[in-house]
């Protein structure tokens, strides 16, 4: 498919490495000079921007975690001032406090010019219709596809998630050609669809969609795209890089990140050392033109390898795999990032519940669920199943609005939830993707 | 005879619905060799209540606590009723009319009457109205 911005996307590696070089070397000197959080953490790590001779010096830069953003709140590491920033974006942080994301005007322009180039590097553009089922809101998936979308002079349907019904009638009405959502709400509003006796193969124009905020597997893909009839790209990002921003071309041969955008690596996630291409650990990214908050070697906690080879459609950039799974154990739920650690802040909040818990996550049709198993507290305990079924409700209710993720909750007798610190009882994934 | 003596202590088990779990506390109360006098099961969304009255249930609470399980004492009353029709209505009505609400209620037909397990909202209240018209209750220590 024909390249949206040619001269950056088939720009020679040497001269796309000069550009990242250069833009690295003044986003550095820029932070150093303008920040304070940025400047300490340099001169705390023995580095100074005049080190930063080759883009191999990269590596002597300190890295960057999701628990800056947490220590920060709610912008006091952002590099824009309050008066520039355009938009904010707000997820879930790993306890009480959630991450907030801010972007200037070219900030936003930067974010929708990378997902311009990269729906089109599937064949997307002026005519088709695209229906956004990403949630819209604080979330980064619906205003990020949406943006990037119109950019391209595509037409947008912005949906967001729910009221499938009708998401079935508006992609057959307004002649839908793409969808941007998790592919397991596209499973879900297929089945929707075929209960309605709508057909996406045959009776709508579907043709394409861009599918992430979850992992998924190579199987789910083909399940996807036999069923369907449409051809699946995975698409990537996540807040503290922008919000959504790259996806595979039609080659379906990995994930292009645009070098002028982004500078990749990928460390071992246990020492930090750097790896070679090809070696999976994790996924370290530093943003070479973000203006309000410009993470620089971001650890993402996301496992993949990098591809440096030049793709066979033509572009220059370099490739990640698949999302092969987490460093930590955050948890990935309808779209929406759960840690077991904000489950566990929040029961510390309830003294009718202990404080021991076990989260068992599943899928119910197409549908991600998640349960929680809680112990009554001895205070707590009452022998009237009104009061219990309310501190049930209780719960859930206190869970979902600390995690944005509806969950159901399950009353346990003492001493059944696992004791002892370690996700792999604490956790139950029963989904399998 | 002082009133609160026709307080009875219950226990009340927190119970996961899923088999076994009554024979687990069955078996408990057997092997501390407890009798159960009556019994009964609310059961709600996947978990469920056991209430039980025992011959000693100091012992059952500490015996079944020590297992594990999420116990606690409740005030009941236990109101002997004429086993015959109109029984169960007599005492409704005298409850109803004086505005106590009861929670919850179990029966069991013994050798010489039934007895209806009330949880009330105001349980001294209760009692005083049941015995003012002539009602009879059943009396701590229980004996099987």
């Amino acid at each position: 498919m024909p390249p949206w911005n040619p001269r950056i996307e088939e720009m020679p590696i040497d001269e796309l490495q000069r550009l990242q070089f250069k833009l690295l070397k003044s986003q550095i000197y820029r932070l150093y000079s303008f920040n304070e959080f940025y400047k300490r953490r340099m001169k705390e790590h023995g580095v100074h921007p005049d080190d930063i001779r080759t883009l191999g010096d990269l590596a002597k830069l300190p890295f960057m975690y999701k628990s800056d953003l947490r220590d920060g709140y709610p912008d006091r590491i952002f590099t824009a001032e309050r008066s520039e920033l355009v938009r904010y974006h707000v997820s879930s942080g790993t306890t009480g406090k959630p991450t907030v994301v801010g972007y200037t005007e070219r900030d936003i322009a930067n974010w929708s010019e990378s997902l311009a180039r990269a729906f089109s590097s599937c064949g997307l553009g002026r005519g088709d219709v695209v229906q956004v089922s990403y949630g819209y809101g604080l979330f980064t998936g619906g205003l990020g596809a949406h943006y990037g979308a119109e950019r391209l002079g595509a037409t947008v349907l912005p949906t967001s998630v729910g009221n499938t019904e009708r998401q079935v009638e508006l992609m057959q009405d307004l002649h839908v050609t793409a969808i941007a959502c998790t592919p397991s709400y596209l499973l879900h509003i297929a089945e929707v669809a075929e209960k309605m006796g709508v057909s996406i193969r045959n009776d709508t124009n579907l043709r394409m969609g861009f599918l992430g905020a979850e992992a998924w597997s190579e199987q789910m893909r083909t399940r996807i795209q036999d069923w369907l009839g449409i051809r699946a790209y995975d698409i990537y990002g996540t807040s503290e890089l922008s919000g959504p921003m790259f996806t595979e071309c039609s080659e379906q041969k990995g994930i292009h990140v645009w070098g002028d955008l982004a500078l990749l690596e990928v460390v071992d996630p246990a020492t930090g050392e750097v790896l070679e291409p090809g070696e999976e650990g994790e996924l370290t990214v530093t943003m070479l033109q973000k203006e309000a908050l410009p993470m620089v070697r971001y650890r993402t906690g996301d496992l993949t390898a990098i591809d440096t080879d030049p793709c066979t459609c033509g572009r220059t950039h370099p490739r990640i795999g698949r999302i092969r799974g987490r460093v930590d154990d955050m948890l990935i739920i309808r779209g929406i990032n759960v840690f077991p650690s904000q489950v566990e802040h929040t029961l510390l909040g309830i003294p009718d519940v202990g404080k021991h818990f076990q989260i068992v996550v599943d899928r119910k049709g197409a549908l991600d669920s998640m349960l929680v198993r809680v112990e009554v507290s001895e205070e707590a305990f009452s022998d009237k199943i009104p009061d219990l079924m309310e501190i049930k409700r209780k719960v859930e209710h206190r869970l979902r609005s600390s995690l944005n993720v509806s969950v159901e909750v399950e009353l346990v007798e003492p001493g059944t939830l696992p004791r002892f610190e370690g996700k792999s009882r604490k956790v139950i994934d029963r989904r399998s993707l | 005879m002082e009133k609160s003596s026709y307080i009875i202590k219950q226990i009340s088990v927190f119970s996961e619905n899923r088999p076994g779990r009554l024979a687990a506390i069955a078996a408990a109360l057997r092997d501390a060799e407890i009798n159960i006098l009556a019994f009964s099961i609310a059961e709600a969304d996947g978990f469920g209540v056991v209430r039980a009255l025992v011959d000693r249930p100091d012992d059952a609470y500490r015996t079944l606590t020590d297992l594990g399980f999420r116990v606690s004492f409740t005030d009941v009353i236990g109101v002997k009723m004429r086993d015959e029709p109109g029984g169960l209505s007599e005492i409704a009505s005298v409850l109803g009319d004086a505005g106590i609400n009861i929670e919850y209620a179990y029966a069991y037909s013994g050798k010489d009457a039934a007895v209806l397990i009330l949880r009330v909202d105001q349980v001294e209240d209760a009692v005083r109205k049941i015995l003012d018209h002539g009602g009879e209750l059943l009396r701590l220590p229980i004996r099987s």
